[in-house]
């Protein structure tokens, strides 16, 4: 099976589940309302949005300088910098950290990187057993799920989902389909990890290159705790995170926590720039750093594609979404879904992999409007459409290019552009499909699976307008 | 080539023409001390946590009175000249520990028996209502963290207006210190259905004092 057809197959099969397209609907709305409410003047919210491109930008334009800057800062802090330029490299640089130190069991705060170099799987395989102490990414590890949203990973679950799945696999509590007693039934099977665990993992919002500065956003604390409590502290991030200045900070989180979840700002704002000090009683004695490339160098080459690099993964697309809001964050088979997902898997993984996802798209626009960085989402989900079908379209450095060109597309064009610049032949072919009209076939293929075929009117607008008095030019 | 040369190289193919940075405007507005503190209290209470503005009466007299009417018994504590004079000082019915031993050996104490983490505060920040927190040797990382209540003193002539001006005014940058927090509010989720639950993994109840003489 093509990419492609896997990828309606996923879109079929959440289009017919009921309860997830529910759960999603009305968690979006939930999230847009919140969002809206924080951001009540649209002066103010245009000024907000041009400051955070300005910060996104310029680090993106420093980014070799300021990951050295970085590096040199964090090693004078205490902090070890690993670079790994691909998810094989990232993987092996964390298990060998974990060995190296012994650690059997870690605990992990949330984190779309790990998710995007699997590394889970990757570690269970060596024996080392991890456990996502997010309440939702908890969730979803017990239901053996991806995450189907990048700041709510089991939105697509009700509470009686989750109180079975709770059920199953914690018999001795007793069942409760309460948002609190499931919330404090996390916090009892959690609390005991967060104390034996040999280390934790988390992944950083921003690093800052000036001070050597980890900064993590979170509401539960259990990115805290994941990075507190054990002796060990492996963060990992894309190489993209790096900003300038301490100073930047302020503009970016205001930006992320208020369209991410419609929050002034989150309970914890956690900037970690050392390890435990000899004086200090707690904190982890190792922190390392794992900056990751895996293709962002690559889509920063190009100037237009740079833009995707801005990305402060606020969820923001994916919430305001049409077509998000319908399939969900599974049907898209990626770590990144929604318009984000869309514009940045097919530049990681190729168009060849996954370029199908830039059909799930109906250029609205209201993506671009929401981004807090200014990402324009339809102009490069349009741009990779074309590179997706015509290799020689630009010099970009896109993976894959014209891997979804299709000959009968390509024949079909072709003879609609003959058409419609020839005045003669394009006469001639509305005489024949207005008075033809009736021989119009009511099947075409795949395209009229969920479409109605449309039938030319019996009169062209050209001789409707001639009718009615219009000069014919 | 080492992978860290590889990705360096490839980035400064690229080189962007000189970008041109917004910076923070720290002065945009200034707030009276009244104001400040009833915006912190409005965002503070607004996410569950609770503010108490001492003015004529002093701190360890207001959790003598109130922690045994909340059968808060465990009180753990830094090594700090403000809440050392609470050692001496604290209701009967209170037991004081100290943060003052590396955590390794006496985590599952921490974790299990402790009722309260006290702490002081560098400042706060009134427009997000938050707290502002550099944990240290005196008072470490998880004393803020892992006991289910977490009280913290703030002196009313700290509080920032803003993050940005905080940034200035404390010479963050310069100062950085091991572990900084914004604290604001009580640990909560929203990841079951979108409906908040607070205390999941953090502490369940956030008590703000703030002194002001």
């Amino acid at each position: 099976m093509n990419q492609t057809e896997a990828f309606y197959q996923r879109i079929e099969k959440a289009l017919q589940n009921d309860q997830v397209r529910q759960n999603i609907r009305s968690a979006m709305n939930g999230l847009m309302q919140k969002r809206a409410e924080q951001f009540n003047d649209p002066e103010e919210l245009s000024e907000l949005r041009e400051k955070a491109r300005s910060i996104r930008h310029y680090s993106l334009a420093k980014q070799a300088e300021l990951l050295e800057k970085l590096e040199q800062k964090l090693i004078e802090n205490g902090i070890q910098v690993h670079w790994a330029e691909t998810a094989q490299q990232a993987n092996n640089i964390i298990s060998t950290i974990l060995k190296d130190a012994g650690a059997k069991t870690i605990v992990k705060g949330k984190s779309m990187v790990s998710e995007e170099i699997g590394l889970n799987d990757y570690l269970e395989q060596q024996q080392i057993e991890v456990l996502e102490s997010d309440l939702g990414e908890f969730i979803i590890q017990l239901a053996k799920e991806p995450p189907s949203h990048i700041v709510a990973p089991a939105i697509h679950k009700n509470r009686q989902q989750i109180a079975k799945l709770f059920h199953h696999f914690f018999p001795e509590l007793s069942y409760s389909e309460d948002v609190n007693e499931l919330t404090l039934m996390a916090r009892k099977i959690l609390r005991e990890k967060f104390e034996k665990a040999d280390a934790g993992v988390s992944g950083v919002n921003f690093a800052v290159a000036e001070t050597g500065t980890l900064c993590l956003v979170e509401n539960e604390g259990n990115g805290r705790l994941s990075t507190t409590s054990p002796d060990l502290h492996i963060a990992i991030t894309g190489i993209e995170k790096v900003v300038e200045k301490l100073s930047d900070i302020p503009g970016l989180l205001n930006m992320l926590t208020k369209s991410a979840t419609g929050q002034t700002i989150t309970t914890y704002f956690n900037m970690i720039s050392r390890p435990r000090q000899p004086d200090e009683k707690d904190g982890p004695r190792a922190v390392h750093l794992v900056l990751l490339d895996n293709g962002r160098s690559r889509i920063r080459f190009d100037n237009d594609l740079l833009e995707t690099l801005r990305c402060i993964r606020c969820g923001s697309c994916m919430n305001h979404c049409p077509v998000y809001v319908h399939v969900g964050g599974h049907a898209y088979g990626t770590t990144y879904p929604g318009p984000i997902g869309t514009v940045l898997e097919p530049q990681l993984a190729g168009i060849n992999n996954i370029g199908a996802l830039t059909s799930a798209c109906s250029l609205c626009g209201a993506c671009a409007e929401v981004c807090p960085v200014k990402i324009p989402l339809p102009k490069l989900i349009n741009q990779l459409r074309a590179e997706a079908v015509n290799e020689h379209f630009s010099d970009k450095p896109v993976l894959g290019k014209g891997s979804l060109r299709k000959t009968p597309e390509v024949i079909a064009w072709s003879i609609w552009q003959k058409i419609y610049s020839n005045p003669f032949l394009y006469k001639t072919f509305s005489w024949f499909a207005t008075s033809l009209n009736f021989l119009t076939p009511s099947k075409l293929g795949k395209w009229s699976k969920y479409r109605t075929v449309p039938k030319p009117a019996k009169k062209s607008l050209n001789q409707l307008a001639q009718e009615n008095g219009f000069d014919y030019e | 080539m080492s992978n860290r040369d590889n990705i360096l190289n490839r980035l400064k193919q690229n080189t962007l023409s000189e970008p041109v940075k917004i910076e923070s405007n720290v002065s945009s507005f200034v707030w009276s001390k009244d104001e400040k503190i009833t915006q912190l209290t409005k965002c503070i209470t607004a996410v569950h946590g609770e503010v108490h503005h001492l003015t004529n009466i002093h701190w360890i007299d207001w959790l003598n009175q109130e922690l045994p009417k909340r059968g808060l018994k465990q009180v753990l504590i830094g090594r700090n000249k403000v809440t050392d004079e609470y050692t001496y000082k604290a209701d009967k019915s209170v037991t004081i520990h100290h943060y003052d031993k590396p955590i390794d050996s006496w985590k599952d104490k921490l974790f299990n028996q402790i009722d309260v983490g006290l702490t002081t505060t560098v400042g706060a920040i009134a427009k997000t209502g938050s707290l502002i927190l550099w944990p240290d040797a005196a008072e470490p990382r998880l004393l803020s963290l892992v006991p289910p209540v977490h009280i913290a003193l703030l002196d009313a002539n700290t509080i920032f207006d803003t993050f940005e001006q905080a940034i200035e005014e404390l010479e963050w940058a310069k100062n950085t210190p091991s572990n900084a927090l914004l604290i604001s509010g009580p640990s909560k989720t929203a990841d079951i259905e979108q409906t908040l639950a607070y205390g999941i993994h953090g502490p369940k109840e956030l008590i703000v004092l703030i002194i002001d003489k």
